[in-house]
């Protein structure tokens, strides 16, 4: 191995776990004298419990117990949570309705389990579960967001009327009405964002044991963030209190945000270990996986922008619904409203925004943040507006766009944000010389002439990371912080050992994170060792989810590293008889300026813990930890250029190319950061062309597998063509915006933007299936005959 | 999946007794179907018979104007096969773009016809190509062999030996796949023989299964260009139609790869 800092596409320190079957996932572990749970899901999408019969099951061969809701509410377990409080416009508060991890009343929605079995083997378990009996009395269902608060929905929870949750605004109607009032040219779009499954590789897991001597619990889990599971657990769910509660999330195979959540599943595997006096685990099947993983997006928008003569934008108005589901899942609430309507000024100066959101129960799995949460949905809606206000207009929609960018930092929106840093030019310019947009033209003509409908399309995306300050959050009704700590623990032979709160369930943080001390103390990366996910080794983390580890757990390994090398300088400074300000660090090394005098990183170290000579008062040890809260949000932006080739025929879109000029602020690996891109485009793509979670009329899940869920696959997406284009975030030490999302929040609309134009329709959904691109096109084609 | 006993079969015979003996048999004939059935714990036989194993039931030979398959070919070696490939290139295109690497390397053409998945691709080749069937009681043609939706003529102790396929002057294949299962939306297996009879057979789309279209039929005979069926619009009221298309759609998929697959036969 080598030393490499900042910038080195440094191989990921992990993979050779990964790729040789040594990683170590929670179905890899196995307690002495485990059982198996398998769980009772409900049939039916509304139903009312009349009884529950676990005689049969219970005298099945193997089992251990037979667990319902009753028994989980009389052992005071308590209701699952959502965290962010959000108020109507009215001041009310939202309408939470309770949500029991086993339901021994009414059940909501097709998948949500009832009873849980534990036996000998997995086989047994589900056998017994076959024959538990639930007597349901089914009552009727509702799918749709807007359907549901009509008068002939039924009423889902009784604490939600209309099966309304909250009707949240956020800007100024006033000047928008009045932006309205006076524009040269308005542009209306119904804009619907698809339901999505998230189907990580490892589906969710839990393995729970409690020791009755201790009344200790341990979890290992798949969890984007283990700490704040424990926290969860502990105080809302009433398990066991924090110090009895150790939270393991070992490796995990992937999160997409779906992992953020306590599930019913994770929690009944605490509790059922206790009751049946065994270990516990579980592990969701693909199609469990489907039911009852929190799903993604599912808005229905109105969206109106306003111009002005100029072609300039001087308002923008949109109304939304949001489907949350039968449950308010942990962050459910945030992701409609300020990760969503908060981004809604896209890189655009627009003086006047008004959002209105209404959110909505429907007898459908939970949905929650996935992949961008709220952002793909902000930038989708501002996107397709764009492009479709330039066609209107007779600009390119390039041209539309930089006409209207934010040039001047920092840029305070109407929703909030105030934008730090940026130069949108840049990236739209990058981007659109590496597509040769200029020579689309001709190739539009070699299509046709090929039988194909060429298209090209357009998004510049904005996001916001790293989520915070935490008094700000606390503000808008986080019930969370959202800062981060680390510690750096140097041992006394020099090596290094990082602790993060941070949590990587992919993102190979063990790799960039040991960039982090390389670059600093010059040292070889097989020298450091990054250590996470453990609640009995870390100290305390948020965890990972929006694009959060770069900007503010790096962040705080950095403020740690501060302090060590303080430290350690002073001990240098003290060891070599120099002043603290000549000490240099270079190459593992602690030099004095302009001197030959030098102290290997090994030997500072060591005379931390033998103590021996140090400068008065200084305690032993190397050793500092940190916690690091951000001062604002980072902002991540980028255009992405998207052309295709519709075949006529079928309808059926293939990507021919796809540009994507970011702008991430400091890459600390750019090799890892453009694996995170094409993970981010192929979801985007995927959202755009192919994944649509479908229920029926009575809310049955018609893709609850791979044969009707259409995951995208590599020969769906073209080689793609990647730049970054770096400015500084000026709210962290080392100038980092974030990359996990943004290519899942920009690419959608870049995708429909070339299918639009390709097709000559506007009217297009995603998924962009060929079936409604061939009937749309067939359509044109017989209107423009006309 | 629930517990469940596994045989394996020397001979056909040594097959028939051991399905016969058993309380509830099935014959395991690759299982790529069969098994992710039986994981989701919606099929749940007492034994399975597998029967790939069968000395009698592998191989590709050529008898006269036919190419002979045995029933537990694999699709990759149907796809590799050189005879194949010379003398039915359609059905080699079609055995190499079934499932992914793993189907083909496990599935059989045996399994495959025997279970009639509406969606799969060999009763297009077999109807297309007006193959017969040999199976352990009796010769059928494709079109008596296929009944209807996962239905065949076959009893529940017979077994499939052998697919004997006429050599055919051109043939080929088009398939439109399903996005998500990459099942056939529309599988197209045109072939034309020496004596100029023509055949059409439509796959993934009809609710009974692989169905001919006489009309693509009789417009090829008379003059085989894909021009001739290009405009042929079907009637849609016995295809499926589901989450991933409409009937409608499925009848302009099967015009489509019809056109495609007499371009791609030359």
């Amino acid at each position: 191995m080598a030393v490499e800092g900042i910038g080195a596409r440094a191989l990921r320190k992990e993979d050779k776990r990964f790729l040789t079957g040594k990683g170590r996932y929670t179905d890899d572990m196995v307690a002495p004298g485990m059982g198996f749970a398998a769980f009772v899901r409900s049939p039916h999408a509304h139903a009312r419990i009349k009884g529950i019969d676990t005689s049969a099951a219970l005298a099945m061969p193997g089992v251990d117990a037979v667990l319902t809701g009753d028994q989980l509410v009389g052992d005071g377990i308590g209701n699952l949570i959502c965290g962010w409080m959000i108020h109507s416009k009215d001041g009310t508060p939202m309408k939470m309705g309770g949500w029991r991890a086993l339901e021994p009343e009414i059940v909501r929605y097709v998948g949500q389990a009832v009873a849980v079995v534990i036996a000998d083997t997995l086989g047994q378990a589900r056998d017994a579960a076959d024959v538990v009996v639930v007597d349901y009395e089914e009552l009727p269902a509702v799918i749709d967001a807007v359907a549901a608060m009509g008068p002939d929905a039924p009423q889902i929870h009784p604490e939600a009327e209309d099966n309304l949750i909250f009707d949240w605004e956020i800007g100024d109607d006033a000047a928008v009405n009045a932006a309205f009032e006076k524009a040269a040219h308005v542009t209306r779009l119904n804009i619907r964002n698809n339901r999505l499954a998230p189907n990580p590789m490892e589906p969710r897991a839990a393995l729970a044991d409690y020791d009755s001597a201790e009344e200790h619990y341990t979890l290992h889990t798949t969890s984007q963030n283990p700490h704040v599971a424990r926290l969860v657990l502990s105080a809302f769910y009433n398990v066991a209190p924090e110090h009895k509660l150790r939270v393991i999330a070992p490796d995990v195979g992937g999160g997409f945000g779906t992992k953020i959540y306590v599930y019913p599943e994770e929690m009944v595997c605490l509790w059922a270990s206790k009751r049946a006096g065994r270990p516990v685990k579980w592990v969701c099947d693909r199609t469990e996986a489907f039911l009852t993983d929190a799903h993604g997006r599912d808005h229905q928008s109105e969206a109106e922008l306003a111009l002005d003569a100029d072609k300039k934008i001087i308002g923008l108005r949109v109304k939304t619904v949001a489907n949350i589901g039968a449950y308010m899942s942990l962050f459910s609430s945030a992701v409609p409203t300020y990760l969503y309507a908060t981004l809604l000024s896209g890189q655009y100066d627009i003086p006047a925004i008004h959002a209105n959101v209404k959110a909505v129960y429907t007898n459908t799995t939970p949905v929650d943040a996935y992949r961008g949460a709220g952002r793909p949905e902000a930038t989708y809606l501002i996107e397709r507006l764009m492009e479709t206000a330039a066609r209107e207009v007779g600009l390119s929609p390039a041209e539309f766009r930089r006409r209207n960018f934010v040039r001047t930092f920092p840029h305070q929106t109407p929703v909030i944000m105030c934008y730090d840093a940026g130069d949108y030019d840049a990236t739209l310019d990058a981007a659109l010389k590496a597509a040769d947009y200029d020579g689309f033209a001709a190739r539009k003509a070699d299509a046709a002439a090929r039988g194909k409908l060429r298209g090209i399309g357009i998004s510049c995306y904005i996001e916001a990371c790293g989520i915070a300050p935490s008094a700000a959050v606390g503000s808008l009704g986080a019930g969370v912080g959202l800062w981060e700590s680390a510690e750096v623990r140097v041992n006394p032979i020099g090596t290094i050992e990082v602790l993060t709160g941070s949590h990587s369930h992919g993102q190979g943080h063990e790799t960039t994170f040991s960039q982090l001390v390389c670059e600093r103390f010059g040292l070889d990366t097989d020298s450091v060792a990054i250590v996470h996910g453990d609640t009995d080794k870390v100290q305390f983390g948020m965890g990972t989810y929006g694009s959060r580890s770069g900007a503010v757990g790096m962040s705080a390994v950095v403020k740690a590293l501060d302090k060590v090398e303080a430290k350690a300088k002073k001990i240098a400074a003290h060891l070599m008889e120099a002043s603290e300000g000549d000490i240099q660090i270079e190459g593992g090394e602690l030099k004095v300026a302009g001197t030959d005098k030098k102290l290997s990183f090994t030997e500072v170290a060591l005379a931390a813990y033998t103590a021996h000579n140090l400068p008065e008062g200084m305690e032993p040890g190397l050793k500092e930890g940190a916690f690091y809260d951000p001062t604002n949000f980072t902002f991540p932006a980028g255009t992405y250029v998207c052309e295709v080739e519709v075949d006529p025929e079928t309808g059926k879109t293939e990507i021919v190319n796809f540009v994507a000029a970011d702008d991430f602020g400091k890459v600390i690996n750019p090799m890892i950061v453009e694996g995170q891109v094409h993970g981010g485009l192929v979801q985007g793509i995927g959202q755009a062309l192919l994944e649509n979670v479908t229920y029926d009329d009575n809310g049955q899940l018609l893709t609850a597998s791979f044969m009707d869920y259409a995951m995208p696959r590599a020969d769906d997406v073209p080689f793609f063509n990647l730049s970054t284009h770096e400015t500084l975030c000026p709210g962290n030490p080392l100038g980092i915006k974030g990359c996990g999302e943004a290519g899942a929040i920009g690419s959608p609309p870049a995708v429909i933007n070339a299918i639009t134009d390709a097709i000559g329709s506007n009217d297009l959904t995603m998924p962009a299936k060929p079936e409604k691109v061939w009937a749309l096109y067939h359509s044109s084609m017989k209107e423009a005959a006309e | 999946m629930y517990e469940t006993n596994y045989h394996r079969a020397g001979s056909v015979a040594d097959a028939v007794r051991m399905l016969t003996e058993a309380e509830d048999g099935k014959f395991l004939a690759g299982g790529q179907t069969l098994l992710p059935t039986m994981k989701q714990r919606l099929a749940a036989p007492s034994d399975l018979v597998d029967i790939t194993k069968i000395p009698d039931m592998k191989g590709i030979r050529e008898e006269g104007n036919q190419i002979v398959i045995g029933a537990a070919t694999p699709h990759a070696e149907v796809a590799a096969s050189a005879l194949v490939k010379s003398r039915l290139p359609g059905l080699a295109t079609l055995a190499g773009g079934i499932g992914d690497p793993a189907v083909r390397h496990m599935g059989t053409i045996g399994g495959s016809i025997a279970n009639n998945d509406p969606a799969a691709d060999y009763p297009a080749a077999l109807v297309g190509l007006g193959a017969s069937v040999t199976t352990s009681k009796r010769t059928l043609a494709a079109e008596d062999f296929f009944i209807g939706m996962f239905d065949t003529a076959l009893d529940e102790d017979e077994i499939v030996i052998s697919v004997a396929f006429p050599a055919a002057e051109k043939s080929a294949y088009a398939k439109y796949p399903n996005p998500a299962s990459r099942y056939a939306m529309a599988g197209v297996f045109v072939a034309r023989h020496a004596d100029g009879s023509v055949r059409v057979a439509v796959t993934g789309a009809g609710q009974s299964g692989v169905f001919r279209v006489d009309g693509m039929e009789d417009a090829l005979a008379a003059n085989w260009s894909p021009e001739a069926v290009a405009e042929m619009s079907l009637d849609s009221s016995n295809m499926l139609h589901d989450v991933h298309g409409s009937a409608r759609y499925r009848a302009n998929l099967v015009t489509v790869m019809a056109k495609r697959a007499v371009a791609a036969a030359g």
